[in-house]
C-alpha cells in the first residue's frame, strides 16, 4: 500500500511497490492533468512537485515518494490562478497542449528557486522539457510574465 | 637431528595452538530466566531507546519489510554473505536469555553469551568505547522495551574455513582496538563529547576506515574514506577530495537535514545512518559530532564557501555550455539533470550542482553512478525530496557520458575504464538500505 499527500490530501493506493507514480495519479486516481510522454524521464510531460521539487513522475517508483507531499497541475493553484496559469493563458503559449501541464510545473519550481531568471536560467532549467509544437519562445515569455507578476505582488 | 628439529617445531606449534585455544576460549554466561532481571527506570530506557537509535542498530538487525531487531539483515562481505543475529529479547532465538554482564561482554569484545565468538560486521571495537552506563541502557532499552520475536537466524555462506570462529580471537587480537574511549584534555569538552559519539556508539569508522585484507580497521587512517556494501564512504579527514571544505556547520547541516548544499545528500547506507539513527541525537550531540570531525578535517572555520573561488568557477562552469551537438554527456545532462541541478548565481538548497558535489570528486565514479541509477528516495537525502533514478531509461552508454562530462567540467581527471565501471556498478549486489 502506497501513502503519500496528493494535492494536500493523504492518499493511498494498492499498488505494486514499483508502479510509477505517473500511474498511480493517472490510473488509480483518475487525475489526468499530468501526461505520460517518453516514460523514460527526459521530455517533462510527466512532472510533478515531490516535496516542492520537480520531480519526472514517469521513472519515479511509487515506493519511493512514500509519506512525500506531492503536488500536480490540479493542485498547483485552487482557482488554477497561478500567475503563470494566468500568464499562460494571455500569451497563448499552448498548441497542442499536451507538454503544457509539465511545463508549468517545471516553471513554478523554477520561479521558487529563481523569482527573477534571465533566459539563460529558464533555457537550463526548461531544457528538459519537450515542446513538439515549438512554443518555446512563448513559454519563456509566459515565464518572464509570471515573475512579473508575482514580483508585483510581493511589492504590494 | 632432523627429526629432533621436525619434533621441536611441531612441539612449538602445538603449544602455540594450545595457548591460542586458551586465549580464544570464552565460558558460556548463564542463561537468565526471569526476564528482564532488573527494573529500569523510565529515563535509562529513554537513553538506551536515543542511543540504540543513535547506533542505528535497526539497520543491520532488522531486514526490510522485517520485524524489528529480528535479525537476518543480509550482508554481502569480501568474506562471504552474513545473516545479522537477532537480538530481540526471545529466549530461544534472540537475546531473552542474556543477562545485563553477557550484553556487555558481547559488546564490548564480540562474544556471545554461550562463548563464541560474533563476527566483526558487529562492529564492537566501536561500541567498546561507550560507557557501562550506556551499554546497560541499551540492554534496558531492547529488553523492556522491544517485542520478542522468534526467528531463527540463518546460515551465514562463509566458506571454511574463515568460518571457524576460534579465529575470529586471532582478528579479534591482531586487528581490534580494545582500548576503553579516553578523552582528550587538549580538547574542547564539545570536541570530547563529538569523539565519544562518532568513535562509538555511532561507529563513524566502520565504514569511513579503510580496512586492511582481513578486513581490520586500519586505525593510522582512521576516516579516511573506504569502499562500503556498493558506495566509497568518503574520507572525513582533510584527504578529503571535496573542492568546498566541509566546517563544523555544514557537518550539522548534513548531519540534521541529510543534505549540505555545497556537497551532497546522505545516500545509500548513509540515509539511514543519518534518518533513522542520528536524528534520535540532541542538537547539542550532532553539534559536538560536528565540531570533532571539522576538527579532524583541519578545516578553517572563518572561511565562507559562499565567496569561495570553487564556487564561482563551479556557478560560471555551468553557463560554458558544451556544444550540444557534439558532446553527448552534456546534451544528456541538459535533457535529463539539469532542471533539478542548476543554480544561477548562489547555490539553492534542494538544487545541488553536480560539478561541486562530493561523489563527482571522488577516485571512483561508485557513489555518482548509483544515484544516477537508482535515484534518492523521500527517506534519503533531504526528508520528502526525491530524485527517480535511470536505471531503466539510460544504458551503461549514457550514464557514462553523463558522468564523463560531469567529471570535466568539474575540473578533475577523467575516471579510467568508466564503461566498464558503470557496467559494473549496474551489476553489484543491491543493499536494502
Amino acid at each position: 500500500m502506497a501513502k503519500f499527500i496528493l494535492n494536500g490530501e493523504p492518499m493511498s493506493a494498492d499498488v505494486e511497490s514499483d508502479t510509477p507514480l505517473l500511474w498511480v495519479i493517472r490510473d488509480e486516481l483518475e487525475m489526468t492533468g499530468t501526461k505520460f510522454g517518453c516514460g523514460i524521464g527526459t521530455c517533462g510531460a510527466c512532472t510533478v512537485h515531490v516535496g516542492g521539487r520537480a520531480t519526472r513522475s514517469c521513472i519515479t517508483p511509487v515506493s519511493s515518494v512514500e509519506g512525500a507531499e506531492i503536488t500536480t497541475i490540479e493542485g498547483l493553484a485552487e482557482k488554477d490562478d497561478h500567475p503563470l496559469q494566468i500568464s499562460w493563458k494571455k500569451i497563448q503559449v499552448p498548441q497542442c497542449g499536451y507538454c503544457q501541464s509539465g511545463q508549468i510545473m517545471q516553471a513554478a519550481a523554477l520561479l521558487k528557486d529563481i523569482p527573477n531568471p534571465s533566459d539563460r536560467d529558464i533555457d537550463a532549467v526548461m531544457g528538459g522539457n519537450l515542446c513538439r509544437c515549438m512554443t518555446y519562445i512563448r513559454i519563456r515569455d509566459a515565464i518572464h510574465e509570471a515573475a512579473n507578476t508575482i514580483k508585483e505582488r510581493n511589492d504590494e | 637431528m632432523l627429526k629432533r628439529i621436525a619434533i621441536g617445531i611441531g612441539g612449538v606449534l602445538l603449544v602455540g595452538l594450545g595457548l591460542f585455544s586458551l586465549y580464544a576460549w570464552n565460558s558460556s554466561i548463564d542463561p537468565v530466566t526471569s526476564s528482564p532481571n532488573k527494573a529500569y527506570s523510565p529515563e535509562v530506557i529513554a537513553q538506551g531507546k536515543m542511543l540504540a537509535s543513535a547506533g542505528y542498530c535497526s539497520t543491520c538487525h532488522t531486514p526490510p519489510g522485517g520485524e524489528e531487531y529480528a535479525g537476518n539483515y543480509e550482508m554481502h562481505t569480501e568474506f562471504g554473505t552474513i545473516y545479522s543475529s537477532n537480538i530481540t529479547p526471545d529466549v530461544k532465538t534472540g537475546i531473552g536469555s542474556w543477562s545485563e554482564e553477557a550484553f556487555m561482554r558481547a559488546m564490548r569484545t564480540g562474544v556471545s553469551r554461550d562463548g563464541h565468538h560474533l563476527l566483526p560486521a558487529f562492529p564492537y571495537e566501536h561500541f567498546n568505547k561507550m560507557t557501562d552506563q550506556d551499554i546497560n541502557a541499551i540492554y534496558a532499552y531492547i529488553m523492556t522495551s522491544i517485542p520478542a520475536v522468534e526467528q531463527a537466524k540463518k546460515e551465514n555462506g562463509i566458506p571454511f574455513p574463515l568460518n571457524i570462529r576460534a579465529l575470529q580471537a586471532g582478528w579479534k587480537l591482531l586487528f581490534a582496538d580494545t582500548d576503553p574511549f579516553v578523552e582528550n584534555k587538549d580538547k574542547s569538552e564539545q570536541w570530547n563529547r563529538g569523539a565519544y559519539l562518532a568513535e562509538g556508539v555511532t561507529h563513524c569508522g566502520a565504514c569511513h576506515t579503510p580496512r586492511n585484507a582481513l578486513g581490520g580497521e586500519k586505525y593510522d587512517q582512521m576516516y579516511q574514506g573506504a569502499a562500503i556494501d556498493g558506495w566509497i564512504a568518503p574520507s572525513l579527514t582533510s584527504t578529503s577530495t571535496s573542492p568546498i571544505p566541509w566546517r563544523a556547520q555544514d557537518f550539522y547541516e548534513y548531519l540534521t537535514t541529510g543534505n549540505s548544499p555545497y556537497h551532497g545528500s546522505a545516500a545509500g547506507p548513509m540515509a539511514p545512518v543519518m534518518h533513522k539513527g542520528l536524528s534520535a541525537l540532541p542538537n547539542s550531540d550532532i553539534e559536538a559530532i560536528s565540531v570533532y570531525f571539522a576538527t579532524e578535517n583541519g578545516t578553517d572555520p572563518s572561511i565562507d564557501p559562499s565567496t569561495s573561488d570553487n564556487l564561482k568557477s563551479a556557478i560560471a562552469a555551468q553557463h560554458e555550455q558544451a556544444d550540444l551537438r557534439i558532446d553527448e554527456g552534456a546534451r544528456l545532462y541538459a535533457t535529463t539533470c539539469q532542471a533539478c541541478h542548476y543554480s544561477s548565481e548562489t547555490i539553492v538548497k534542494g538544487r545541488p550542482l553536480i560539478t561541486l558535489g562530493s561523489s563527482t570528486h571522488l577516485d571512483k565514479p561508485t557513489n555518482l553512478v548509483n544515484i544516477m541509477l537508482d535515484g534518492v528516495r523521500s527517506d534519503q537525502g533531504l526528508h520528502g525530496v526525491v530524485m527517480p533514478g535511470f536505471r531503466e531509461a539510460l544504458s551503461d552508454q549514457d550514464i557514462a557520458s553523463i558522468a564523463a562530462y560531469l567529471r570535466q567540467a568539474a575540473g578533475e581527471e577523467s575516471w579510467p575504464d568508466l564503461l566498464e565501471q558503470v557496467g559494473e556498478i549496474r551489476n553489484q549486489p543491491r543493499f536494502a538500505h
